[in-house]
C-alpha cells in the first residue's frame, strides 16, 4: 500500500498514547478522589476506614430525592426537546432556503457560552424581563411586574427550556456533519417518490441511518443536561437545587465533613446519568419498534399533520435563536444603560458608566481567558493532529473503543470527577498556578477539537501526499508543506471550537484553580449572585465575544492568506 | 518515597522565614514589598469590588504589595479551601493570604486553630480604632482576641421604596400585617445567605420575650425560645415574594427586585448602601432606609489571616490599610461604600477628622442617631441552628 509507505513516520506514534493519558488520567484519578471518600477514606482527620455514614448523611439531607427527580427531569425533558426540534427542523426544511437562513441564525449560537445564554435568558423571561417590559403596558395592563415564579421555579421549566435553546444548535450542526455521510437527500428523494410526506417520510428513512451517527453527541449532551451547574446556578431551583447544585455546596462548605456525603452525591449522580442513558436506550429501542411498524402501515403521513409538525420544527428553532441573541441584545442594552424602571422597553438614559467601572477589568480577564484558551487549545491541537497523523499511517480509522474514550469526558458528569480530581491535586500539592488548570480543560477540550478536525484531515485526497513524495518530500515535509496549510481553515476552526469550549467552562476553572483563577466565565456567574444587571451585562458580553472571537479569526484568516485560491478557503 | 517527600517538605518548612512580626513594623513593610495577596472578599457586589481595587492599587503605590481579589459566591468557599489545605498538610504557602470574615465563619477558623495572630492589636493604625464605642473586639460574641482586624461597621437597615410605600412597617408584627395585606410585595434572601439569616435573626430579637438570653449558646431552651419566630415564618411565609416558593439568592439581588417594582422592602447590611445604589442607578430616587423601632443589629466586619498564608506580611500591610484614615474616609464616603468607620473621631488627626466631617450622609442614609445603638448580635449556635431549621421548614418546597 502506498499510503503506508508515506506512513507520517514514528515521531508521531507518542501521540495516541499520550493523548489518551491526557483524557483518560484526569478522569480516573478524579473518580478515585470520588470513590474513596464516598466509602469513609480520605477523611479530613486521617480516621480512615470503610463506612456507610457518607450514605447515610446523604440521604439525611432533607430534599435530596427531590433534586434527583429534578436532575433527572430537567436533563431528560431538555434534551428530548432540544432533539425533537433539531429533527423536526432537518425534516421539514432541510435543503430551502428557510433552512440555509436558520443554519447561518443558529451556528453562531454554538460559540455562546452556557452561562452567557443563560444570563441573557433570565432577563429575557423572568416577570420583569425585557419581554413582559416590550408588551407592558400596553398588552398586559402590568405597571409593576407580575408575582409569578418563572425564574427557579421549583419544577425547573426555565431551566429546561434553558438548556434546549443552547442543545438544540448543538445537535443540529452534529447532524449537519453527519447527513452527508449517510446520503439523506437520496433517502429523502425516495420516500418523496413514493408519496411520503415530508416529516414521515424523513422519520422513517433518514433518522434511524442519522441518530447512529450522532448517539454519542446526544448521550453527551444528556449527561451534560443531567449534572450542569452553570445553567441550574442562573435559571435552575433553589428549593431544593438539582443534585449538581447539592454536590457543589457541600464541595465548598466550610464544614469539611460534608465532602464525604457530596463524593457519594457525585456517585448517586454518575448513577442517575448511567441510568438515564439506559432510559434512553430503551427508548431508543421503542421508537425503533416504532419507526418499524410506521414503515409496514405504509401510512404517507401527507397533509395537515405533516404542516403541523414541520411548523413544530421551525417555531422551535426559531425560538431557541430569538431566545440566545434576544438575550445577548439585551445584555448588551443593559451594559449601556442608565436609569431603566419597570415597564420602559428601553433604559430611560444610556450611559458608558458601566463599562468604565468594569471595562478595564474585563479587558484584563478577557485577556487571561484568551490566553488561557489558546494555549489549551493549541496543545489539544497539537496532539490531535498527531493522533490522526498516526492514524494515517497505520491506514485504518479509529475504533469504536477509541470513539468511546473521546466521548468519555463529555458523558461523565464533570460534577462526578472534578471535585474528586480537586481533592487529589490538593494531596499531591499541585492545585495551584495555571497548569493544573490547563490540565483540566484539556480533558475536555481535546474530545471536541478531534471532532472537528477529524472529518477534514481525513477526507484530505491522499493522492496528494502520494504527489508530494514524488516530488521527494519526506514526513514531516508533508505534514508541514501540504497538509497543513491545505486544511489552514479546518484546523483554524478546530482550535476555535477548543478555544470557546474552554472559555466556557466553569466547574473546571472553578475547582483545578482553587478559585484563583478569574475567567469571564467564573466572574459572570460569581457577579450574578449580586444582581446588578448592568455589570452582568458588561461581562456576558465580554464573554460571548470572547468565545465567538476564535471563530471570527478562523473564517478570516484563510480568506486573506488565500485571497487568490478559493478551493483552499473551505468556506 | 512519601516518607522522604514528607521529611523534605517539613524540612523546607522549618527553615522558612520566621513569622511576620507586626511589632516590628518596619520589618513587615520591607518584607511585604513585592509580595502578591490574595485576598478572598465576597464578590457579589460591584461597589465592593472597586473598593477592594481601589486598596490594590493604593498598598501597591505605597508599599509595593500586590493585591488580587479572589471573588467568592461564600465566603465559606475560602475556610473550606484552608481546611482543606490543613487536611492535605499544606502549613505553608496556601491559596490564601487575607479573608473578609466574620460570625460563625470565624468561630470556626479561630476554633480549629487556623488562623494566624494576634496581629491585630499590634498594627500601627490600631491606636485610631473605636474600641471602646464599636463592638470591634468581638464577633458575634465571639472574642476576636486579635485574630482578626476590624474595617467597616454594619449595622441593618430595611430598603424601601419611598413612592409605593411612604409608612413602612417598623417591627416584626407590623410586617406579619403588612405583608398579609400587600402579599407578594416583600422578601428576604434564602437562608443560609448571610442577610438571609440575618433577617431570621433580627425577627427573632424582635419576636423572643427576652432577646439576653440570645448571647448565651442556644441550648435545650432552642425549641421554646425561638417557637414566636416559627409561628411568625407560618403567618409571613404564604404572603411572602412568589408566596415564598422562590426567595433572592443574595442581598444585593434585591436591589434589583425594588428596582423592578417587584418587592418594595428589602435588608441590608449598610446603612449606606441604598445612597450608593442610587448614585449607581440601581435604585430608584425615591428609596430610602429605616431601622426597626426596637433597634437593629450591628457588627463589624474583619479580614483575618490563614494561618498557612503565602504573604502574611504583604496581608498585614493591607490589613492595616484598612484601617488607615484614608481608606476609612473613602469607605464611609456614599458615592463609594457608604460603610461606616471603625475609627475614633477623636483619636485620628485633626486633617482625617475634617474629612470625615465634610462627608454628606447621603440622601438615603440615616445619620448616626436615627440609625440608634446597634443591637449585639446572637451567639452564633443561634445562627447555626436556625439555619438548619429554616432548610427543613422551608428550605425544599412540597
Amino acid at each position: 500500500m502506498l499510503a503506508t509507505d508515506l506512513s507520517p513516520g514514528k515521531q508521531w506514534g507518542l501521540a495516541p498514547t499520550l493523548t489518551i493519558a491526557l483524557l483518560l488520567g484526569p478522569i480516573a484519578a478524579g473518580l478515585l478522589g470520588t470513590i474513596l471518600p464516598a466509602f469513609g477514606g480520605m477523611r479530613p482527620d486521617g480516621q480512615n476506614g470503610f463506612s456507610f455514614d457518607p450514605w447515610t448523611r446523604l440521604w439525611a439531607e432533607p430534599g435530596v430525592g427531590q433534586a434527583l427527580w429534578l436532575s433527572f427531569k430537567t436533563g431528560f425533558l431538555s434534551t428530548l426537546g432540544a432533539l425533537i426540534g433539531c429533527f423536526l427542523l432537518i425534516a421539514g426544511w432541510q435543503g430551502t432556503r428557510v433552512f440555509s437562513r436558520l443554519e447561518a441564525l443558529l451556528s453562531p449560537l454554538l460559540s455562546v457560552p452556557h452561562a452567557a445564554a443563560a444570563l441573557g435568558l433570565a432577563f429575557l423571561i423572568a416577570p420583569s424581563g425585557w419581554i413582559a417590559r416590550l408588551i407592558s403596558p400596553g398588552l398586559t395592563g402590568w405597571t409593576r411586574p407580575p408575582d409569578v415564579l418563572i425564574l427557579q421555579d421549583p419544577g425547573g421549566w426555565s431551566l429546561i427550556a434553558g438548556l434546549m435553546i443552547k442543545e438544540l444548535p448543538f445537535l443540529l450542526l452534529m447532524s449537519l456533519a453527519a447527513l452527508p455521510q449517510i446520503k439523506s437527500a437520496e433517502r429523502m428523494r425516495v420516500t418523496q417518490v413514493l408519496g411520503y410526506g415530508r416529516v414521515r417520510g424523513w422519520f422513517l428513512a433518514v433518522m434511524p441511518a442519522l441518530y447512529t451517527q450522532i448517539r454519542l453527541p446526544i448521550y453527551a449532551v444528556l449527561a451534560y443536561a443531567m449534572s450542569n451547574v452553570d445553567v441550574a446556578m442562573v435559571l435552575g431551583p433553589s428549593r431544593p437545587p438539582t443534585l449538581s447544585m447539592f454536590i457543589l455546596r457541600w464541595m465548598t462548605d466550610p464544614d469539611l465533613t460534608l465532602r464525604a456525603p457530596a463524593a457519594a452525591a457525585a456517585l448517586v449522580q454518575l448513577g442517575l446519568v448511567a441510568a438515564a442513558i439506559m432510559v434512553w436506550r430503551g427508548g431508543e429501542k421503542a421508537v425503533a419498534a416504532l419507526i418499524n411498524r410506521g414503515v409496514e402501515s405504509g401510512t404517507r403521513g401527507m397533509g395537515l399533520r405533516d404542516t403541523a409538525l414541520t411548523t413544530i420544527g421551525l417555531v422551535l428553532s426559531l425560538t431557541a435563536g430569538i431566545a440566545v441573541f434576544g438575550g445577548l441584545i439585551s445584555q448588551l442594552i443593559w451594559s449601556f444603560a442608565g436609569r431603566w424602571r419597570f415597564p420602559d422597553a428601553l433604559p430611560s438614559s444610556f450611559s458608558l458608566m458601566s463599562w468604565e467601572r468594569h471595562g478595564p477589568d474585563a479587558v484584563e480577564v478577557t485577556l487571561i481567558t484568551l490566553a488561557l484558551a489558546f494555549v489549551t487549545a493549541l496543545i489539544a491541537l497539537v496532539l490531535v493532529i498527531g493522533c490522526l497523523n498516526t492514524e494515517l499511517g497505520a491506514g485504518r480509522k479509529m475504533n469504536r473503543t477509541g470513539m468511546v474514550i473521546l466521548y468519555l469526558p463529555l458523558i461523565l458528569p464533570q460534577i462526578a470527577f472534578l471535585p474528586g480530581l480537586q481533592i487529589l491535586m490538593i494531596q499531591i500539592g499541585a492545585a495551584q498556578g495555571i497548569f493544573p488548570v490547563v490540565l483540566t480543560h484539556l480533558v475536555f477540550v481535546l474530545p471536541y477539537v478531534f471532532l472537528a478536525l477529524a472529518g477534514p484531515y481525513r477526507a484530505l485526497d491522499r493522492r496528494y501526499a502520494t504527489i508530494g513524495a514524488a516530488m521527494g518530500l519526506g514526513a514531516v515535509g508533508m505534514l508541514w508543506r501540504i497538509r497543513l496549510p491545505m486544511l489552514l481553515a479546518p484546523i483554524l476552526t478546530a482550535l476555535a471550537v477548543g478555544m470557546a469550549v474552554s472559555v466556557g467552562q466553569y466547574l473546571a476553572t472553578l475547582l483545578a484553580s482553587g478559585g484563583r483563577l478569574n475567567t469571564l466565565t467564573t466572574e459572570a456567574l460569581a457577579l450574578f449572585s449580586g444582581g446588578d444587571r448592568r455589570a452582568i451585562g458588561v461581562w456576558t458580553i465580554a464573554l460571548a465575544f470572547t468565545a465567538w472571537l476564535p471563530f471570527l479569526l478562523a473564517l478570516m484568516i484563510p480568506r486573506i492568506v488565500y485571497r487568490n485560491k478559493s478551493g483552499l478557503r473551505h468556506d | 518515597m512519601k516518607h522522604l517527600f514528607a521529611a523534605l517538605c517539613a524540612a523546607l518548612a522549618g527553615t522558612a522565614w520566621a513569622e511576620p512580626d507586626p511589632a516590628n513594623w518596619q520589618d513587615v513593610l520591607d518584607e511585604a514589598n513585592g509580595q502578591t495577596v490574595y485576598w478572598n472578599a465576597w464578590g457579589g457586589s460591584t461597589t465592593i469590588n472597586d473598593f477592594i481595587e481601589w486598596v490594590g492599587t493604593r498598598v501597591e503605590e505605597e508599599h509595593g504589595v500586590k493585591l488580587e481579589h479572589v471573588k467568592l459566591t461564600d465566603t465559606a468557599d475560602a475556610v473550606s479551601r484552608v481546611i482543606a489545605e490543613k487536611s492535605a498538610g499544606q502549613d505553608a504557602d496556601g491559596a490564601i493570604d487575607l479573608i473578609w470574615i466574620n460570625g460563625a465563619n470565624f468561630s470556626a477558623m479561630k476554633e480549629a486553630d487556623l488562623l494566624f495572630g494576634p496581629f491585630a492589636e499590634a498594627l500601627p493604625n490600631w491606636q485610631f480604632v473605636d474600641v471602646d464605642g464599636k463592638t470591634v473586639t468581638t464577633d458575634f460574641t465571639v472574642p476576636t482576641e486579635g485574630f482578626e482586624s476590624p474595617w467597616a461597621m454594619a449595622q441593618v437597615v430595611f430598603i424601601y421604596d419611598s413612592e409605593v410605600l411612604p409608612e413602612p412597617p417598623k417591627s416584626a408584627e407590623a410586617i406579619r400585617d403588612w405583608a398579609a395585606m400587600n402579599p407578594g410585595r416583600f422578601t428576604f434572601p434564602q437562608p443560609p445567605d448571610f442577610l438571609g439569616t440575618t433577617f431570621l435573626k433580627q425577627m427573632l430579637i424582635e419576636l423572643v420575650e427576652d432577646p439576653t438570653i440570645l448571647q448565651q449558646p442556644a441550648g435545650d431552651d432552642y425549641a421554646q425560645v425561638t417557637a414566636p419566630l416559627w409561628d411568625w415564618l407560618q403567618d409571613v411565609t404564604p404572603d411572602l415574594w412568589r408566596a415564598g416558593r422562590a426567595y433572592p439568592q443574595t442581598g444585593p439581588s434585591q436591589l434589583q427586585l425594588i428596582n423592578d417594582g417587584e418587592v418594595d422592602m428589602a435588608i441590608s447590611f449598610s446603612p449606606g448602601e441604598a445612597t450608593t445604589a442610587i448614585a449607581n442607578q440601581q435604585l430608584p430616587e425615591s428609596a430610602r432606609t429605616f431601622v426597626l423601632e426596637d433597634g437593629t443589629l450591628g457588627n463589624a466586619s474583619f479580614v483575618a489571616i490563614p494561618y498557612n498564608a503565602s504573604a502574611k506580611a504583604g496581608a498585614l500591610v493591607v490589613a492595616d490599610f484598612l484601617m488607615s484614615p484614608e481608606a476609612q474616609l473613602r469607605a464611609q464616603d456614599p458615592e463609594v461604600l457608604g460603610f461606616s468607620t471603625v475609627l475614633d473621631m477623636a483619636a485620628i488627626p485633626a486633617d482625617d477628622r475634617a474629612g470625615f466631617d465634610a462627608l454628606e450622609l447621603g440622601v438615603a442614609t440615616l445619620s448616626p442617631a436615627e440609625l440608634g445603638q446597634a443591637l449585639p448580635e446572637p451567639h452564633p449556635s443561634w445562627m447555626t441552628r436556625i439555619e438548619a431549621d429554616w432548610a427543613e421548614r422551608y428550605g425544599v418546597g412540597n
